[in-house]
This record gives structure tokens, sequence and C-alpha cells, in this order.
């Protein structure tokens, strides 16, 4: 690739140049790097310079950037020129011309000095193109020798670097030659414009050419604290294609034959602070990666499912999340993101990288400021209860290299309020649910408040109120009589007949009144047709109740009155047994009765 | 019966603080079940488990994708190649339908979740589910301190657990909330008679016969009880209502489901249902005669109707009986047939004897599974006969069948389950009833006097009890006398015994009070039962049944260690090879194949096709070339095995490898499992019979196995194996995982005849490869 062109557009012969030329093939992104100096002969000021390459480069060429550096040693300073792609007339229609806009112009007869570095992706050939496990992995690198241009080049030297290894085979040249693992042409001497002459490397290199034929970044920003994360790799090993299988008894125990050009693991570099990182895939966590991190960045070292052969495929996620303040800043009441846009992935070449940056429910006023061109458009994504949506920006760029992660900016105003608003969708739509729920248990919801069975369901009501109220009455007669017969356990033991006289009289006394309490309410059962089911036991229950308490009252009259007369305790007993059998009887059969009721 | 006393007026506000910690009680329940199955999400990840789990995954990944029009007429080639599967028709659509329904809820109130997190979480959320539902159904049958004591039990017990854990994205997970819920509805038209209930329950049983094909169990249950009811004569209306809607509309809407069809109508399983159907209404129209008529006329009446329901019943069962005995399987299919007779299916069908899940389990997965449940259980059966109701008998004949069906396979296990647990919450909350009861009656009585006589008390705790023993007698010589007067009179009065039962249990259970220190300490013993209980609970749901099988750890001297191999082969499958490649394995993988690599499967874990099963499982049974020949016409590309004996992982292929003989042998005689035995032992070293030898699964298995450690020492058969050096002639090893779990070979492509210049005599001369084709085409069915 790197034939670096310097063209000084309708004056052609009159510039002139000085090249040096450095070619690094180690790994499968080729980089030119260039070094020109400039020097203006012509009668005008010249405000640009082109660079050209063949139409074929041209095509591969991932980033073009050119450099000027201003003054010299310690105090130089380097600034990123302009280029753009341009057609001047006449030009041939194999090459592209690339025009560089200069800073300052070029006065006649001066001179400045250029580095321009190229990044061309897919230019390693693998030859051959399919190789077992064992093998190494040799490619081929074709481009010319002389430095492709529309000027005089004076001088120019080509140094090629390789990473070490064999070397099959390069194209001989009176002035190339091997310097350890690197090949050095030149230099040659006044070329004229558009000299070029072929040359192939054909070389060892086993560095695996990890390709991500898509990749997806999806970056949420929420305001609630937290940037997240998601990528999306397609991943392809475009090295020489694998054949014959793979066998992992190789793979493991010789390392001679261990598939030198497979991928073994990838390195991504995280922001620092990058935290609740996953490696996924569609079929669950891959379990085989390393997170490591210091202040300054986050390394996470991850290993694919399996190890990546020619020609092999895999897909998978990584994600993680990122503190919000080290991303997004507040400039004039506007917000804006700042956020590196290509992959964290050590050296992988990214054919087709989408970004998609998803801003919180509200933003507005959305502008994105990229240092290179990309296609860019909206899109509206729904997440976490939306009701409008999340705006999203999409970016797309072609060709992606590792030299495209830089930041990138998107500015976009937004309400603090809105943050509130999903929190207070969510205690609204509880609290209406509650209400709703409150409602249905106390309102009546019945349509036909004259309808047979809603009066029914009144009157049920009603009676199973006042059953309630009969068993509490008898439950209160149970208590006296409860009363009752404490008191008559007190005269055992102490011999009162007056203390245990008066309890009865008062007992008299309250199971009267409540005699009298009750009399209404069985009245009611009575006469409602909803009780009729209930009334028999009911009935029964009183009957009883009023039973027990005969017998009870006759016991302890006939207790008292073996006091009184002092009969002998057997005495007692004999005349106390039957009322006592009978009472428990009763009392058994009173229980049973309000459980019954209980349970209606 | 002063506490009584009291109590009354407090009784509301003491009524709805009961009714919110009830609730709160019970939402906590809920908890518990929910987050005791997210050990497996915690422990390992997010993933759906083992095998079958990945199919259903696949199908709701479809479901949501598609529709559900789309769903009901998948026809999917990518399994059973070249028959392809009617997914759609063969399916039980429930969980598919409520996992998809609940992603779609959750989809159009725009919360993001997966497709696979919604079924990795529905185990979870329906155990909860059915937790409640147990609590429904206890409550029907005991009241609510046994409802929540048997809720709790269930949420934890480790049987049901073992199969709803995160992930285990199986019909039973759905399925055991639809059983206990259409048990709970039953129950409750059964208590209150009303066609509300009975409706709901019919469309609960719909949902279970959506869910699992235990739905036999529901509707071979509920009519025994009914006969039961009937046979004890205690018939009523209620009973009737919540039987005849059940079989009308509850057969009309299980023929509904494609997988069910005329079948709700056409097999046996269902036959008993319709009779007690038919049993049903001859005893209602005897009791609606009965009403009517005069007692004269009544005998007369039922003479007649016997003599001609008889001959109508007979001439009914005569048709049935023609029926049934027309066909092979007397109408049965083939897992009903092995519930009845234990031994059908090792005898008959190897296919369902071959799976681990469908052998009687032993004693030790009973202790295992239910744990102290299982002593409980007995306590639990006693307390249902005091007073035995119509629910409580149910619940008895759920029990005794469901150990019945525990016993013949231990997948039914799980049936077993929430019996058990509901039985030892009625235990456990009576005995804590008794208990406590003779604990606050003692204090009280203990702190009432002790102020007054200390010397007193003793003399009358000593009577006490003797008080107590007399009025037992006398209650027992009562309830003799009403048992007496309720079985004269049962004809007219049936309802009155039910309405005397209650009665007579309250009266007994009030005055059994038990000594103050023995009832303390069987609290105690009973609390410390409980302890072991959950420790048990815990420790199987973290550690024994969590494992999600694809993804396996061990933990050594130096730390965790993950094997991943599975899913390393399925993401190579998957990414590696084109989509339309056919893929043969065991049928234990193909469910997971289709999933995961979404490569097409020759066989996969649903197994209704014998042949083709016994087809893969002859060609890992012949020689490479036969079998070469086997997986050429059925278009397989690459075939995958299993190999443990790298690292120890026991349930890999060669373990199987007999039931594969058994198969295939079953279909193609050729194939003869003594062929693979040396003296009845099954075995891979030096001793091995040259056919286990020179087998396909043999060769694929230990290929270039030697040269690990020289040896060849399978850490699984722990020896070595028999054959070291061989070489593959028609096959070509292409991928193997890191620990060697799974290999997959790719089969060569025939050799070229033109070239074949009798490299090897075998495949070049022609004449002699001409009878070799037509060998292998008798035994080869697919060519």
């Amino acid at each position: 690739m790197s034939s670096f062109d310097e063209v000084y557009f309708l004056f052609m012969d009159t510039n002139e140049c000085i090249v040096s030329l450095q070619i690094d093939l180690t790994s499968h992104i080729v980089r030119v790097l260039c070094t020109l100096k400039v020097e203006n002969l012509g009668p005008d000021v010249a405000s640009e310079i082109l660079l050209t390459f063949p139409n074929s480069q041209a095509m591969k060429l991932a980033n073009l950037k050119t450099l000027y550096n201003e003054g010299k040693g310690k105090g130089s300073s380097a600034f990123n020129l302009l280029v753009s792609e341009v057609h001047p007339e006449g030009a041939p229609q194999e090459i592209t011309f690339f025009s560089v806009s200069l800073r300052d112009r070029l006065e006649k007869g001066k001179s400045l000095i250029l580095t321009v570095l190229a990044i061309f992706t897919h230019t390693l050939q693998p030859f051959p193109d399919e190789i077992t496990q064992g093998d190494i992995q040799l490619v081929l690198y074709q481009d010319s020798a002389y430095f492709l241009s529309p000027y005089v080049v004076k001088s120019q030297t080509l140094n090629i670097m390789l990473p070490g290894g064999r070397v099959e085979s390069y194209t001989k040249h009176p002035n190339g030659r091997i310097v350890d693992s690197a090949i050095k042409y030149g230099p040659f001497e006044n070329l004229p414009p558009f000299s070029y002459s072929p040359i192939a490397v054909h070389y060892e290199n086993n560095s695996p050419f990890v390709v991500a034929q898509e990749l997806v970044r999806e970056i949420e920003v929420s305001h609630w604290g937290s940037i997240q994360v998601t990528e999306q790799y397609n991943l392809v090993h475009k090295g020489a294609t694998n054949k014959g299988g793979f066998s992992r008894l190789d793979y493991q125990a010789r390392a001679y034959m261990g598939g030198k050009s497979s991928l073994r693991r990838l390195t991504a570099r995280l922001p620092p602070r990058a935290h609740s990182v996953y490696y996924r895939d569609d079929i669950g966590n891959i379990s085989t990666s390393h997170l490591w991190g210091d202040s300054r960045k986050t390394q996470l070292e991850i290993e694919p499912r399996f190890p990546m052969f020619g020609g092999w495929r895999t897909s998978f996620t990584i994600g993680y999340g990122l503190p919000l303040e080290d991303f997004l800043f507040v400039l004039e009441g506007r917000r804006f993101l700042n956020i590196t846009l290509g992959s964290p992935v050590d050296e992988v070449v990214i054919d087709d990288l989408i970004v998609k940056v998803i801003l919180p429910e509200g933003s507005k006023d959305i502008s994105v400021s990229v240092p290179f061109p990309t296609k860019q458009w909206q899109e509206t994504k729904y997440l976490h209860l939306d009701l409008v949506g999340r705006p999203v920006v999409v970016l797309e760029k072609t060709n992606v290299v590792p030299e495209h992660n830089i930041y990138f900016q998107v500015y976009y105003s937004f309400n603090n309020l809105s943050l509130l608003r999903e929190p207070l969708m969510l205690i609204l739509g509880f609290l209406f649910l509650f209400i709703a729920c409150i409602v249905h248990v106390h309102a009546d919801l019945s349509i036909s408040k004259s309808s047979a069975s809603y009066i029914a369901k009144l009157q049920w009501d009603e009676v199973q109120a006042t059953v309630q109220r009969v068993q509490n009455i008898i439950n209160k007669c149970l208590s006296i009589h409860e009363k009752l017969e404490t008191s008559l356990q007190d005269l055992y033991r102490t011999g009162d007949v007056q203390s245990c006289k008066v309890a009865r009289k008062t007992a008299d006394g309250l199971l009267k009144e409540l005699s009298k309490e009750l009399k209404p309410l069985t009245i009611f059962l009575q006469s409602s047709p909803q009780a009729a089911q209930i009334w028999p036991k009911v009935d029964e229950l009183v009957a009883k109740e009023k039973e027990m308490q005969e017998k009870l009252m006759q016991k302890h009259s006939a207790i008292v009155d073996c006091f009184e007369k002092k009969h002998s305790g057997r005495d007692i007993e004999s005349r106390v047994a039957p009322y006592q059998q009978k009472l428990i009887a009763l009392k058994q059969e009173i229980d049973d009765l309000l459980d019954f009721i209980d349970e209606i | 019966m002063a506490a009584l006393g009291e109590a009354k007026p407090g009784g509301t506000l003491r009524h709805a603080f009961g009714g919110v910690l009830g609730f709160f009680i019970l939402l906590l329940i809920g908890v518990l079940a929910f987050s005791i199955r997210l050990f497996s999400v915690i422990k390992y990840e997010s993933v759906i488990h083992e095998f079958d789990p990945y199919f259903n995954y696949r199908v709701t990944q479809f479901l949501t994708k598609n529709g559900i029009y789309d769903f009901w007429n998948w026809f999917d080639d990518r399994t059973w190649y070249p028959l392809g599967r009617v997914i759609g028709g063969t399916v039980y659509p429930g969980l598919t339908l409520t996992a998809g329904t609940m992603w779609w809820v959750l989809h159009s109130l725009n919360v993001p979740l997966s497709v696979e997190t919604v079924c990795v979480f529905t185990a979870p959320i329906f155990s909860a589910n059915a937790a409640w539902a147990t609590y429904l159904l206890t409550k029907e049958v005991k009241g609510t301190g046994a409802g929540l004591t048997a809720a709790a039990l269930l949420a934890i017990v480790p049987s049901y657990i073992s199969r709803s854990v995160a992930g285990s994205y199986d019909n039973e997970a759905v399925a055991i909330f639809a059983l206990i819920f259409t048990f709970y509805l039953y129950i409750k038209t059964l208590n209150t008679g009303s066609l509300f209930y009975a409706t709901l329950n019919a469309l609960s049983y719909f949902y279970m016969v959506c869910s699992w094909g235990g739905y036999t169990f529901i509707i071979n249950l509920i009519p025994m009880h009914v006969l039961l009811l009937i046979v004890t004569g205690r018939y009523s209306s209620r009973l009737y209502i919540a039987y005849a809607p059940l079989v009308i509309l509850g057969t009309l809407l299980a023929a509904l489901v494609p997988v069910v069809g005329f079948n709700a109508l056409m097999t046996s399983e269902h036959f008993a249902s319709f009779l007690v159907f038919i049993i049903i209404h001859v005893v209602a129209l005897v009791h609606y005669i009965k009403g009517i008529l005069s007692t004269k006329m009544y005998k007369v009446a039922i003479t007649l109707v016997l003599s001609v329901g008889i001959t109508v019943c007979a001439g009914f069962l005569a048709i049935l009986v023609a029926l049934v005995a027309s066909s092979p399987t007397k109408g049965w299919s083939g897992r009903s047939l092995s519930l009845l007779d234990p031994t059908y299916a090792s005898k008959y069908i190897p296919i369902i004897a071959s799976v681990s899940e469908h052998q009687p389990p032993t004693w030790p997965s009973y202790f295992m599974d239910i744990n102290v449940l299982a002593f409980l259980v007995p306590a639990g059966i006693i307390a249902c006969f005091l007073p035995l109701s119509d629910a409580s008998s149910f619940m008895v004949l759920y029990i005794v069948t469901s150990v019945y069906f525990s016993g013949v396979m231990v997948r039914l296990m799980l049936v077993l389950a929430p019996a058990a647990c509901i039985m030892s919450g009625i235990a456990l909350s009576e005995a804590f009833d008794v208990l406590t009861r003779s604990v606050k009656l003692q204090l009280a009585k203990l702190f009432q006097s002790l102020p007054a006589h200390s010397g007193d008390t003793t003399s009358e705790s000593s009577t006490s009890p003797n008080d107590v023993a007399k009025v037992d007698k006398k209650v027992l010589i009562k309830t003799e006398d009403l048992k007496e007067r309720s079985s004269k009179k049962n004809r007219k009065k049936d309802k009155e015994t039910v309405e005397n039962a209650p009665l007579k249990s309250r009266s007994e259970k009030r005055l059994m009070v038990l000594p103050l220190a023995p009832s303390a300490v069987a609290i105690l013993l009973l609390v410390v039962l409980g302890s072991l209980y959950v420790i048990h609970c815990v420790w199987a749901a973290a550690e024994a049944y969590s494992a999600p099988s694809i993804v396996l750890t061990s933990r050594s001297h130096d730390g965790l260690h993950v094997f991943d191999d599975f899913r390393e082969a399925y993401a190579w499958l998957g990414h590696n090879t084109n989509l339309d490649d056919k893929v043969a394995s065991w049928w234990d993988y193909g469910y997971q194949t289709t999933a995961m690599a979404n490569r097409t499967v020759i066989v996969d874990n649903n197994t209704w096709n014998n042949t083709h099963i016994a087809t893969v499982g002859t060609a890992m049974s012949s020689p490479e070339k036969a079998a070469w020949d086997i997986f050429n016409s059925l278009d397989v590309k690459y075939v995958l095995v299993v190999f443990g004996g790298f690292v120890g992982y026991p349930s890999d292929d060669i373990n199987k490898f007999l039931w594969m003989v058994r198969i295939g042998g079953g279909v193609f005689p050729h194939i003869k499992e003594p062929d693979y035995l040396r003296d009845g032992q099954y075995r891979i070293d030096s001793q091995a019979t040259p056919t286990m030898l020179n087998c396909l699964m043999y060769k694929l298995s230990f290929y270039r196995f030697v040269e690990t450690d020289g040896k060849g020492f399978d850490r699984v058969r722990r020896t070595e194996i028999g054959k070291k050096y061989f070489k593959l002639t028609h096959f070509e090893e292409v991928f193997t995982t890191h620990h060697w779990m799974v290999r997959i070979y790719k089969l060569k492509p025939p050799k070229n005849r033109m070239k074949g210049k009798s490299r090897k005599p075998k495949t070049s001369s022609k004449p002699s490869s001409t009878p070799r084709k037509e060998e292998t085409y008798r035994k080869n069915p697919w060519q």
C-alpha cells in the first residue's frame, strides 16, 4: 500500500519531495507511515497537497491521517490536517486522489514536513489459503516499491517491517535487502511522477486475522447513575482457512502443532471503574475470562468458547456498566456524553460498526459530533415502562481500525424531572390497584338492588349478625356458670356459705338480664325465613343452655343445702353426682352446637 | 372456658389480625418458594437446564417470534431428519403458552426481558403459585393452620425443587401447580356445591391437560374418589355438581388440545371417568326417585331400575371391553401401561426403560426427595380419618395412589410430593394444635392455682386427667352410639353424618389435653424435626438439584473448575458448520443440538419413532464402514459423541452404549447384545469382545485417546482401554472440546472410484465392493 503520493494539483511538476516510507506488516492491519518533505518549486503559493493511492488500495483504506509538525525539537507540536477525497480533472482513473489542506500556505521555495499515516485492512492475502492445524500462516503482500506521487520524488526509501520468522520470498530489487526482520528498499533518486514498481513479499505472519464482521455497540445512558454498554461481536478469523479438522490433542499437547495462527484470547481495555462486566453469547455465560482493574483502566481478557482457526466464526456479547459522572458533563445547560466510539478490543478490524446511543426518555435537541464522517440517523427504543420511547442516535461506520477508537460527543438537553416519571407511574399504578381492592371489598357492586338473591343476601347478613349476638349471650351465660362453679369450689375449700349465696344471687340477676336480651333475638330468628336452616340449632342451643342453667342452679342449691346441713363429703358427692353428669353432657352439647353455628 | 368467653369481644380484631398475618405468611412462603430455587442462578448462571427444557425454550422462542397460529401449524424440519416432526400437534402447549404470555405481557409493558430470562424464571414463579394452591387445597380439607403448614412444606420440598429450579423449564414446573389447583377447585366445589367453582374446575383441568401428560392422574383419581363417596353412601348433590360438569366440560376442553384430541374420548386412560359418570347419574336418579315416591313404590322402582340399569351397564361394558380388547395395547399408552405393570417397560419398550427417571426409585431417594415428610405422612393419614370428611377422604386416596405411582417411576415422585406435603402439613398442624393447647391450658391453670394453694394444685392436676379420661370414655360411647344411629339412618340422613363428623372431632380434640412436660418436649422435638427438614431442603436445593447439567463444576484444591464443554461444542457447531448440515448423536443430545447449535438432528429426546432411534443405535454399534453407510444414507455430515473418560464424566455415551445396542437390536436383529459383552460383563478393556472394540462408538470415543497419557486410562471405567492405536478411515475428527467431553467427527466424502488404484484392496476392487454393498443394504433401512 504505501504508495504515498504527493501531488500538487495543477502544478504537477512544480513540487518536489523527499519521502521516507515505513510499512508495518507485523499484524493483519497494514500501517503505512510516511514522512514527506515537500518543497514548493512552482510559481504560486500552495494551499493543499495531493496524496494518491491506486484504487485497489484506496478501497481498503481505513484511515488516513496527516500530521503537520510545527517547529522542531522540543517545542514542536503536531496538528491534524484536513484530508478529503478529490477528483482532479485529467487525472488517471485508476488512481484515487486525496487533498491535504495546509494550515499555512506554502510559499514558493519553502518546504514543510508532513507525516502521513495510512491504515489498510484486508490487504494481506493468506497464501496458501488453506493450512492444517500444524502449519504456519504465510501471507502475501503486494505494493509498489516507489512512492506513488503526482510530484517528482527526489529521493525515497522504503522500509517494510515484518513480524519475524520465515520470509518465503520477496521481490528482488537492486536496492533491496533484508535486514533482521525488515526489508529495505532504496534509496531511489529522482523518480518521475506516478512511478510504479510492483513488489511482493511472501512471509510468515501468525497473528490471528481477527475481523468483526459486525459490531453493534449500545450505549444506554441512565440518569440514575450509570451508563450501560453492550457490545455484540460477530467475529471471524480471516487468515488461512483451517483444513483437515482440529485435533485437541495436538493443540493441547504439542506446542509446535498448536495452531500458531489461532486466536486464543482477546484483550479488551475498558475504561476505569467499569463494573458489572459480563461476557456471554446466545447460549449463556462464557466462563473463560479474566478481569483486572486499576485506577487507570480495566482490562478484560476473554477467550472465545473454542480456539479460533482460520475461517472459523464465533459471536459473543460483552457488557459493562460505567459510572455516569466520568462520561456525562453539562455544558451551557445542555448535557453531553463524551465516550469512545470504537471497540475496546485490541487489534480487531471492524467491517461494520454500528453505535447506538440510547438517551433517556424525554431528551431533546440532540446533536452529535464525530471527528470523521459516519452515517447517522435516529431511532426510538422502548425500554422499562417507557411511554414515548427513548431517542436513539445511531452511527454507522465501515472498515474501522483501532485508530478510530476516539472520543465522540452527543449533546442533548434533558429535564431532571423526567427522571421521576417512571417511579411515579409505578407508585400510581399500585395506588390505583390498592384503591380498586378497597373499593371492591367495601362497595356494593350488585347490579340489581331489588333482586331476590340480593335481598336474601342482606337478610342472611342480618341473620348472621343476630346469630353472632346469640352466641355472645350464650358465651356470657357460660362464663357466669363458670363463676358459679368456682364459687362452689371456694365453698368446698373455705366452707363460706354466705359468699356462695351472694355469688348465686348476682349470677341469677345477670342470667335473668341475659335471657331478656336473648328474647327479641330468638323471635327475630324464628320469624326470618333465611334463618330457617339455623333456627333449629339455635333453638336447641338456647334450650340446652336453659336446661344447663336449671341443672346448675339445682346443683348449686343442693350443695349449699348440704353444706348448711353439714352433710358428709360422700353424701354431697352422691347427691350431686347425677347433676354433675348431666351438666358435663349438656356442656358438651352446647360446645358442639356453638362450634357448629360458628362454622356456618 | 373462661378463655373462650374473653376471646369473643376481641374476636373481630383478632380475626382481622389473623387474616393479615396469614396473608403475609403466604406472601413470605411465595417468596421462599421463589428464592430457594434461585441457587442455580446464583451458583451457576441464568441458563436453561438439561435436555427437555431446551426444547421447550426453542418452542417458546418460535412462539414469541412467529405468533400463535404459526405455532399450531409448526412443522419442524430440523429434527428427526428426514421425517420431521409436527410440533404444534405433538407438544403439550401449556408451558410454552404460559411463558409466551408472560413474555408478551412484559413486552407490551416495555420491560426488556429476553425470552430466555422469562423461561428461566417460569418454574420458580409457578412454584410460588403451587405453594399458594396447596394452601387453598389444605385449607379446604383441614383449615387454615394446616394450609399454611402444608404450603410452607411444599415451598421447599426437594422433590419439587428438583424439577423447578430456575432454568428447569419443563412441563412439570407448571403442571404441579395446575394439578394442585384442580384438586383444590374440585374439593371447593365438593364443599360448596357451587357451579361457579365447578366451571373453574373444568378450566383448571383444561390448563392441566395443556401442560402435562400427567393429567390422566386427575381424570382417574377424581372418578375414584367419586366412586368411593358413592360406595360409602356419601352421595350428595354437591358431589354431582363437582363431578358431572368436570367430565363433560373437561373432556370437551381436553379434546381441544391438539396433542390429546380424540384420545380424550378413545383411550383407556379416560374410561374410568365415563364409567363413574354413568354410575353417578344412576345414583342421582335413584335419589330423585326416592324423593318423589313413597317407600313402597320406591322399593318397586328400585328393583326395576336396578335390573334395567344393570343390563344397560352390562351392555356398555361389553362394548367397551370389545373395543379395548381389539386394540393391541388394550388402549393404553406405553407409559401408562408401565405404571400399571411396572415390569412392562423393561420387557417390551427399552426406550422407556433406558431413561433413568423411568426407573423405580430406591429407598434413599424417598428420603432424599421428601425427607421427614415420609415419617409424617402416616400421622397425616390418621388425622384425615379424624373425622373422615369428603375432602379428607380425597386426600387419603390421593396419597395412597401417588405412593404407588412414585414406587413405579422415580419421576412420579413429583406427584407424591404435594400429597406428602399436605398430609404432613395436616399432621404437623394437628400435632401443634393439640400440644400448644395443652400447654396453654395447663399453663393457665398453673398460674391460676399457684398463688392459691400449692398443695391443692397437685391433687387437682392429678384428678383432672382422670376427669378427662372419664369424659373421653363417655364421648367414645356416645360417638359409637352416633355411628350406629347414623348407619341406620344413613339412607335418609346422610347429610347429618357429615355434619356430625366435625362435631365429633371437635369434642374429642378439645378434651385431648396432654400433660404439660411431655407436650412441651414434643413441641421442641417437632421444631427440631422441622428445622432438620429445612436444612435438608436448603442443602438439596443448593447442592443436589441446582446443577444445570450443561455446565459442570468441580472443586479441587486450586479452586473451582468449570467444564463448559457441551456449550463449547454446540457453539462450534452453530458457527462453523453449514446451516443445513445434519448432526447425528444419541437421542439425549438432540434437543440441545437443535436449540443451541441450530442444526438438524436425526433423533431427539421426543422418542416418538423407535425405528429411527434404533437406526442411530445400530450405526453406533456397527463397524466403521457400515456405520458410515447408514449415516451417509441419512445425509449426516457430523457425528457427535460424548466422552467422559478424559475427565471422569460418568454419564457419557460409552456408559449408555448398551442401550444403543439393545434399542438397535430390537429393530435390526443383526445387532446382538451378547456380542458386546464378555461373559455377561460390559467392558472396554483388553478383555472386551472384538465387536465392541470395532464398533463406531468405541472408535469415536477413544480415537487418539491413548496419546494423552500414553496408556489410555479411562477415568470413568477405571481401566485401560482395550484397543489403543487405531485409525479412522471413514470419519475425521473435526472438533474436540477442551476436556474432551464432546467429540465431533465429520464423515469423509466417499473415495473417488476413478482414482481407486488398489491402495487398499477393501475399497478399490469393484467386484468385491458390490456384494458388500448388498450386504449393507439389508442391514441399513435408509438406503
